[in-house]
Parts: structure tokens; sequence; C-alpha cells
């Protein structure tokens, strides 16, 4: 008797185990810059918020089972290639996620493509990722630089800002920026009245900052990045350009740059975000849950973590929806174009057939210090820039999958 | 860096036993022997990588273990040969070989170039002086068009080998890799075991005794300075077809710091020292890698471990206990 029930429960047991063969295993690879220059706007708030989404998801797909690894790519692309090839072979990674760093982001995209995984970009900025670069295995989630151009430019000029002066770190990313921009502006009915180029890396800014004080323009736009966007804006606090009823505007800037200036000195700074945390209740409390997953007291998720958590959750629903099998990097990501995106913090939206995601973006403004009333509270919503307008038409990206 | 850092490693009176006349011969032998069987237990593609850098490290250390020149300006010829490997075989369509080829040329003319510059000063006037047009030559890859900017050179076609041997497949691919590292390792053995070798010795010993002896140093040093930056650039160029992209990482001075570390960790001046150095710091790179700003910490630990503790380097210390030449 004892016999028989113990192979009835062996039965039992077994016939569970074929119910479960549908189980669906997931496996996510983190890469990102954790120790640099990007740390801050991707880095352990990434994992963070990949953490959040797996989360989310399990609680209504408990049969899909997600496994989460985390790697630094040291802003090197070769160290990035060598762990994503790594992670695709070896460790058998399906998707990998964020990687700011234009650069990385470039060689991980073709390593994606080559051996027909996923890559979700949140982290890097370079449009040429759903543009002429772009392949059937990349989705670009969160912004890129021509939104930023677009975003900045456009509302600046409608909301009076008419004439620019640039402020242009001398090298390829701030060149194509300030080319960005400066169409934009020009398209709007603004004027751009001067521009500077400035030697990348530069310390002291005061010629450059007078230059464009001088100019009288009413716009001074920041085509630069990281420490020398920095640099400027607190430069720019000395002169007291803000004070003096010149507008400065941010080009690449995040909230975590914003947080690290302190208002005092980033205060009236226009900048572009898809995301922002204090801006409804929904964000609000995604931020408390990210705080306490994250553990760092006094810092705010920025637009690129809210993308790494809005990115991974898409792919889980596609994923679920495809069932269990033979990962497809192409399938998943057309099955991901098909499907209109959802989640609580950036609403409905869509994936273009480039690999582009489509969601409106925000123009902000910083707060002066008093008018901040608690602590994160950092801009002014100035202008809504629609979602069918936010991004760079289809047809001008030269993505060769649309033109065919 | 003083030159005293490049102290031959002293051979005293050595027992004439087989091992110890063959050492160096036994460890090549090991050494090849453990790159063939490798890439059955370890990822392929690290050690194509680690071998591209291994070689680079030696043919720094040609410069500084044999000659006494203290380059800082290395990545210069590294990264410009792996910009024009890269570019040639995207761009202009060339097969692997070519493009490596390419890259090779590439060390060797920016070697002539900027080496007869450096080589008529000393110390740490011909450091900088190799610093400087290093640095010069970044900020022209940063802003040339060809090289992509920040965004580098990517999606660089493997092709084929002599049009035949198809070397997207990785094994293929890892035997090229060894071949050409094997090659230039033996060239560099050769070189320094030549009657020229010697005298790259002497002048690194005593350069003012090595001019009374009648010889041009200048002229030595100059042959020198670009024998290691052609195979510098060897290296450079077969890592750009090995990880499919060429990017600013290889031309910034902070790779210029990282071969001087490779040769230091190993062994200056001896002929396996930074392979194994080269070997050690990638390793620690990537094992490395989830535990983020650490792993500069940690490399300056071992620095600064390696320049308290054992002056010469891993295999240095190693041949000088075992009184043997490595």
């Amino acid at each position: 008797m004892k016999k028989t029930l113990g192979l009835a429960a062996l039965a039992a047991v077994l016939a569970c185990s074929t119910a479960y063969a549908q189980q669906v295993n997931v496996k996510i690879g983190v890469l990102s810059d954790m120790s640099s220059l990007y740390a801050d706007i991707g880095g352990p708030g990434s994992v963070a918020a990949a953490k959040l989404a797996v989360a989310d998801f399990q609680k209504t797909n408990p049969n899909v089972k997600v496994e989460l690894i985390s790697g630094d790519h040291q802003n090197k692309p070769d160290v990035g290639s060598q762990v994503a090839n790594q992670w695709f072979d070896v460790d058998k990674v399906d998707v990998i996620v964020d990687v700011p760093n234009s650069g990385v982001a470039l060689a991980v995209s073709e390593i994606a493509r080559a051996k027909n995984k996923l890559f979700i970009v949140s982290g890097a900025a370079a449009s040429t990722l759903t543009g002429a670069k772009c392949n059937p295995n990349t989705v670009h989630w969160t912004y890129d630089t021509w939104m930023l151009a677009n975003g900045t430019g456009k509302a600046m000029v409608k909301t009076g800002g008419d004439t620019w002066f640039f402020l242009t770190a001398d090298y390829a990313f701030g060149h194509a920026l300030e080319a960005d921009t400066t169409g934009v502006v020009e398209k709007n009915g603004g004027k751009v009245v001067g521009k500077v180029r400035v030697p990348l890396n530069t310390n002291d800014f005061s010629s450059f900052l007078l230059q464009a004080q001088s100019s009288k323009a009413k716009v001074i736009g920041l085509a630069n990045a990281g420490g020398d966007t920095i640099n400027s804006i607190k430069q720019s606090a000395e002169f007291g350009i803000v004070k003096g009823g010149q507008k400065l505007a941010g080009l690449l800037v995040f909230s975590s740059d914003v947080n690290a200036l302190g208002l005092p000195t980033a205060q009236g700074l226009s900048l572009t975000e898809t995301w922002y945390w204090d801006m409804n209740d929904a964000n609000r409390a995604w931020t408390k849950r990210w705080n306490a997953e994250r553990n760092a007291a006094g810092k705010y998720p920025t637009m690129i973590h809210a993308g790494v958590y809005s990115g991974i959750l898409h792919y889980l629903k596609a994923r679920a929806a495809l069932g269990a099998g033979e990962f497809d990097g192409k399938a998943v990501t057309d099955k991901m174009k098909s499907m209109p995106t959802d989640d609580v913090l950036f609403g409905k939206g869509t994936i273009r057939p480039d690999g582009r995601k489509i969601h409106p973006a925000y123009l902000f403004e910083v707060k002066a210090p008093s008018e901040s009333k608690h602590p994160g509270d950092f801009y002014t919503l100035k202008a809504t820039i629609p979602a069918d307008e936010a991004f760079r038409p289809l047809k001008e990206g030269g993505c060769p999958m649309v033109s065919g | 860096m003083e030159q005293r850092v490049a102290e031959p490693i002293a051979t005293p009176e050595v027992q004439p036993t087989v091992w110890r006349t063959q050492s160096a011969t036994i460890l090549f032998v090991v050494m090849v022997v453990g790159l063939i069987v490798a890439p059955f237990f370890t990822y392929p593609l690290f050690l194509m990588q680690a071998m591209c850098f291994a070689l680079f490290a030696c043919a720094f250390n040609l410069l500084i273990g044999y000659v006494g020149l203290l380059s800082f300006g290395h990545a210069l010829y590294f990264g410009w040969a792996s910009y024009l490997s890269a570019y040639s075989a995207k761009a202009w369509g060339f097969t692997p070989e070519l493009a490596i080829l390419t890259g090779t040329a590439t060390g060797a003319v920016l070697g002539l170039l900027a080496g007869s510059l450096a080589i008529r000063r000393q110390g740490i006037y011909f450091a900088m002086i190799t610093l400087a047009l290093a640095q010069m030559m970044f900020f022209f890859a940063l802003q040339a068009k060809f090289t992509g900017g920040e965004d580098g050179i990517q999606a660089v076609p493997r092709g084929h080998l002599f049009g035949l041997i198809d070397l997207s497949k990785e094994m293929n691919m890892y035997i090229v890799v060894l071949v050409i590292f094997l090659a230039g390792f033996l060239f560099i053995y050769r070189i320094i075991h030549s009657p020229f070798g010697e005298v790259l010795k002497a002048i690194r010993e005593n350069e003012t005794r090595a001019i009374s002896l009648g010889y041009k140093t200048d002229r030595y040093k100059l042959v020198a300075f670009v024998l290691s930056a052609t195979l510098a650039g060897a290296a450079g160029g077969t890592k750009a077809i090995v990880l499919q992209l060429a990017s600013l990482t290889d031309v910034n001075w902070p790779m210029s710091g990282e071969v001087v570390l490779m040769t230091l960790v190993g062994g200056l001046g001896t002929i396996f020292g930074p392979v194994l150095g080269s070997f050690i710091i990638l390793v620690m790179q990537y094992k490395l890698a989830a535990v983020g700003e650490w792993v500069l910490v940690i490399q300056g630990v071992i620095f600064v471990a390696c320049v308290l503790l054992f002056r010469r380097g891993i295999v240095g210390e190693l041949a000088n206990k075992l009184k043997i030449r490595l």
C-alpha cells in the first residue's frame, strides 16, 4: 500500500512537471556603467529598475522564470563587446538592456544582430541606433539626440526664445547636436546669432560665456555632455547669465545632473526629458519602490531608469505571449513591435518598425530654490511635445529596414 | 621612471643542467601547448583579445626592457593601427590579412615619425614627447570623420583569410591570432638574441660607452623604436579584426599606462613577463567587471605591491629565484 502511494505521488510529481514544461525561462543582462561618469544616470539604478520590472511581471505571470545579471562595461567598447559576446554565447542571456555610452551601445547592437538576440537601449543617446545603423534586433527605448534637440529647440522657440547662441563641444557629438538643434530652431522661425566651439574637457569657460553674454541671444544652447555640461552650467551661474535675462538650454542634461548641481546653480536651465519622477502619483509611487530597492538616500531615478523598467516589462510580456521555445531575437522584436506598449511610467505607446519607441517628451525648467517645495522638486513643466512629434519621423532616419 | 627600473636580471653562475639551459624553450613549449588547449576550456574571444594585448606588451617590452626607453605613448601605434585596419576592412573591403598588414604598416610609419623626434631626448623628456605626440593623435582621432569620433568604427567584417578561410568561425580566427602572436613573439626573441639585440642591451647599460665603442646609438634606438611600434601596430590591427571594432579607448592615454602595468607586473626585460602580465590584467578586468569601481583600485594596489615587493615582476622574480633566464 505504501509502495503504491509512493508511486502515485511520483506519478503526480511527474504529471506536474510535464505541466510545468510550459515554463518560460528568461535571462536578462543589464550592461551599464557602474563606476564612472554614467553610473548615476544608469548604473546600479538601472539594475534596481530591472528588478522592479521583473517583480511586477512575476506577480501576474508566475510561470515565467526570470534571471537577472549585471555587468560593468567601464565605458570601453571592447570590454562591452567582450561581455556581450560572453553573455550571449556562454551565459545564455537573451536580452541586454541599458548600455549608456553610444560607442558601446553601437557595438552591442551589432553583436545582438549577428547572434539574433535582443538589445533594448535605454542609456545611449545616438539616434543612429534607429537611423543609418538600425537593425531588427535593437529597440531604442527612452530618448535620443534628435528628440533632445527637437524638443528643446522647438519648445524654446515657441515659448519666445527665438535667438540662439551655441556653446559646442568641439567633436563629432557636439557638432551633431548643434547642427540638429540649429535645424529645428530655424525651421520654427528662430535665428542662430552665433556659436563658439569649445575644446573637450575645458575647465575655464569664461571667455566663451562672455561671448555668449555679449551676443544678446535669448537662449544659450549647451551642445555638450558630461563634465563639460556641469562646468558650463556652474560657470554660467557665476556669471549671472540666467539672472541677466538669458536662458540656458541644456541639450543633454539629466535630473541626476540637476540634483548634483543643486537648484541654486541650475535654476532657470531648460531641458527636455521623457520622464520625470515628480510628475504624477504613479511616478512618485514607483520612485518610492525604486529608492527602497536602490537603497541610496537622496537619489532620484532618471528617465533612463524608467526606460529600463518599461522596456523589460514590455519584453517580458512579448516573451510570455510567444510561449516557451527556442529564443529567436527577430521574432521577439517583431512581437514587441506588434504589441502596443502600456505601463505605469510611460503610459500607452508603440514601437516603430525601425525600433524606435514612441512616447511624449516634456520641456522642463529647473525651479529656483524658493519655488522648490520638497527634496527632489526640480522642475516646472513648460511644454509637452506630443508623441507623434517628439521623435524623428520614420522616413528621415535613413534606416535601411524601413526604406526597403 | 628612471632607467634603473630596467635593471638586467643578474644571471649568476648557472649549473649547466638541461632544464636550466633550455628553460626558455621548455617554457615556450608549455605556453604554446597551453594556448592550443585553452580555447576548449575558456572563452576563445577572450583568449584572442588577451593574445593581442600580450603581443602589444611584448612590443612595448622590447623598447623598455631591452633598450631602456620608456615610451608613454604606445597607444598611438596600437590604436591607430586598429583604426586603419578596421577602416580598410570595412570601407575598402580589404581581406583580413591585408587589413592587419595595413594596421602594421600604420604602426611602422607612425613609429618612424614619432621615434625620429623622440629619441633625440632621454629619460623623462623622451617619455613626455611620446606622450605629447600620442595625445595629439588622440585628439585627431576624436575629431576626424572616418574614425567615427566617440562612436568608433563598428561592425568590421572579419572576412575570409586569403579569400578562402571563413574567419567568422571562432576557431579559424583563433588559429590566425595564435599564429600572429607566436610569430611576433619569436620575432622579438630573435631580435633580442641577435648581435643587434646585444647592442641594444649595451645601450641600455651604458649609452656613453656604446658610443665610445663606435656605435651610432641613435640609429639603433630608432630601429628598435620602429620595430616596437610596428609590432604594436600588428597587435592593434589584429584586435580590430577580432573584436570587429575600433574605438577611442585604444588610442587614449590610459591604454599607454595599461601596457606599462602589464609589462611591469609580468616582468620588465623578460621575454615571457609581458605575456603573463597582460593575461593577469585582462582576467582582472573581466572577472572583476561586476565589482565596478574596485577594478581600478585593485589595479593600483597591484601596481604598488609590484613596485615595492617584486620589482622584477612575477616572471623576473621567478627567473631570479631559479637562477635561469626567461
